[in-house]
């Protein structure tokens, strides 16, 4: 069954939609725990610190942590390989353009591949920016989060990166969300709206709920 | 009507092909699109050039043959065949690009047009019921709910032209397979091959070489026979049936 989803297009697409779907699932909980450094440095740091201890004393000490990240590298490199060899056969499924031609699919739609390049490379950055701090600009201290983060959005482009990469997240999620219902499957004419509408709010709501703590730190709200 | 008209040319499937262009006067705006390029081919006959060649059969917008991107569009900026497209959807002194589809399971044989047997493949695949031929069979013998034979009749109008493939950016055959698929899955006498149809006409079209669907929706805006998009979800659900109930076995 693994064999038939993966040598298939539409098996890849499957396993697109669903390792899109884990980690849209993180993104949310991610971004509602960000929205916690409006609340000061010890409600902040405090959270960074139970997200370690998440499950004691069953787990030890990182134990949920680590089983959440190796779940979203296996989600990420999932869904990058069924990108990459989708997107390859597509292109040389159509070898020679149209003289006339004209683009009509939406922005959102028009810029998946990219679009998704673009956040490739940021969880790269992001990871070595806040997680171990090897390109953070300041004074990485770990243990620190709130202090972290102020000190990394005090400088322009760490925000620049980080809002033009929250855009393209926000594009990926309108056509990814959509799209994987259709995948899936569960998509049909009565639902069409409802999805339409829900893939837009998840958009909105997880692009302007990231981009509002470097806004936070930009305007002195967070300091 | 005067025109002005681009061609692709291209003197058989191993040629460079080429944009041409060519000017007809005295189109009728009640011609249809073949016939403006009727009168063409009857000028570039008379001269002494090779005419341009384009597929075509019933010309009444039911066979699927006529296959021509017509200024970026196929089958033209009406929703129809190009046959059932007429020059009153053009202006006097337009300059109209006319393409063969585009997609590497479709090469060009000649001009405009081109191979269509990767679609006869996937019928072959698993496009039929197996069933005993034969006198008509006693039409209350086999019930249908009204609302599956309206499914199943909404995806039979798809003609096979190809227009889906032309106008996907990935050259893929995703709503063509599903119309196909979704019109005998649906029905008890496409019941015994539920499974099987699925699983081989998607792995036919793999092979074929045709793309996968990005969700563009590109082939819907397309489709002479206004096959909506939502037919591939349809088929991606019965493909996951299939290959969970596949996996059991």
């Amino acid at each position: 069954m693994a064999r038939t989803m993966w040598d298939s297009s539409v098996g890849k697409k499957t396993v697109m939609a669903v390792s899109g779907l884990i980690m849209l699932l993180y993104l949310v909980a991610h971004m509602i725990g960000n929205l916690k450094i409006y609340f000061g440095a010890g409600e902040f740091n405090h959270y960074a610190h139970w997200l370690r201890t998440v499950g004691e004393p069953f787990m030890h000490y990182e134990w949920t942590l680590w089983l959440i990240r190796i779940v979203l590298v296996v989600a990420v490199v999932a869904h990058a390989t069924s990108a990459y060899q989708l997107s390859r056969r597509d292109i040389k499924a159509r070898p020679s353009k149209y003289v006339h031609s004209k683009p009509r699919a939406s922005y959102a739609t028009r810029t998946m591949r990219w679009g998704g390049v673009i956040l490739g490379l940021f969880i790269v950055w992001h990871v070595l920016d806040l997680t171990t701090g090897t390109v953070h600009p300041g004074h990485f201290q770990h243990g620190h989060a709130y202090q972290n983060v102020v000190g990394d959005f005090s400088h322009w482009y760490s925000n620049v990166i980080y809002i033009v990469a929250m855009l393209a997240l926000g594009l990926h999620i309108r056509h990814g969300f959509w799209s994987a219902a259709q995948t899936l499957g569960v998509g049909s004419r009565a639902r069409d709206r409802a999805l339409k509408t829900v893939a837009n709010v998840l958009a909105l709501l997880l692009t302007a709920g990231f981009i509002a703590v470097p806004v936070g730190v930009m305007t002195g709200v967070v300091s | 009507m005067k025109l002005t008209l681009r061609v692709w040319r291209q003197r058989d499937a191993g040629a460079e092909g080429a944009m041409s262009t060519y000017e007809v006067d005295g189109i009728s705006s009640d011609m249809s699109f073949l016939e403006m390029l009727d009168v063409l081919n009857e000028q570039l006959i008379l001269s002494g050039e090779d005419p341009v060649a384009f597929d075509h059969d019933c010309r009444e917008g039911i066979c699927g043959a006529c296959s021509l991107v017509i200024n970026g569009d196929a089958h033209g900026p009406e929703r129809t065949t190009t046959c059932q497209l007429h020059m009153r959807s053009f202006q006097d002194g337009d300059t109209i690009d006319i393409e063969p589809w585009r997609a590497a399971a479709f090469p060009v044989i000649k001009d405009l047009v081109v191979d269509r047997s990767a679609f006869d493949r996937i019928i072959q695949a698993g496009g039929y019921v197996t069933a005993p031929t034969g006198a008509a069979p006693e039409a209350h013998a086999t019930p249908v709910p009204k609302a599956d034979a309206d499914f199943a009749f909404e995806h039979a109008e798809c003609i096979g032209c190809g227009a889906c493939v032309a106008a996907c950016p990935n050259g893929a055959a995703m709503l063509f397979t599903s119309a196909k698929v979704n019109h005998l899955n649906v029905l008890p006498q496409g019941a015994p091959e539920r499974e099987t149809r699925v699983l081989d006409m998607v792995g036919q079209m793999d092979a074929e070489g045709f793309g996968g669907c990005t969700l563009t929706g590109e082939c819907a805006t397309a489709c002479p026979k206004g096959i909506p998009l939502v037919s591939i979800t349809r088929m991606n659900k019965e493909w996951l049936r299939a290959t969970r109930k596949a996996g059991k076995r």
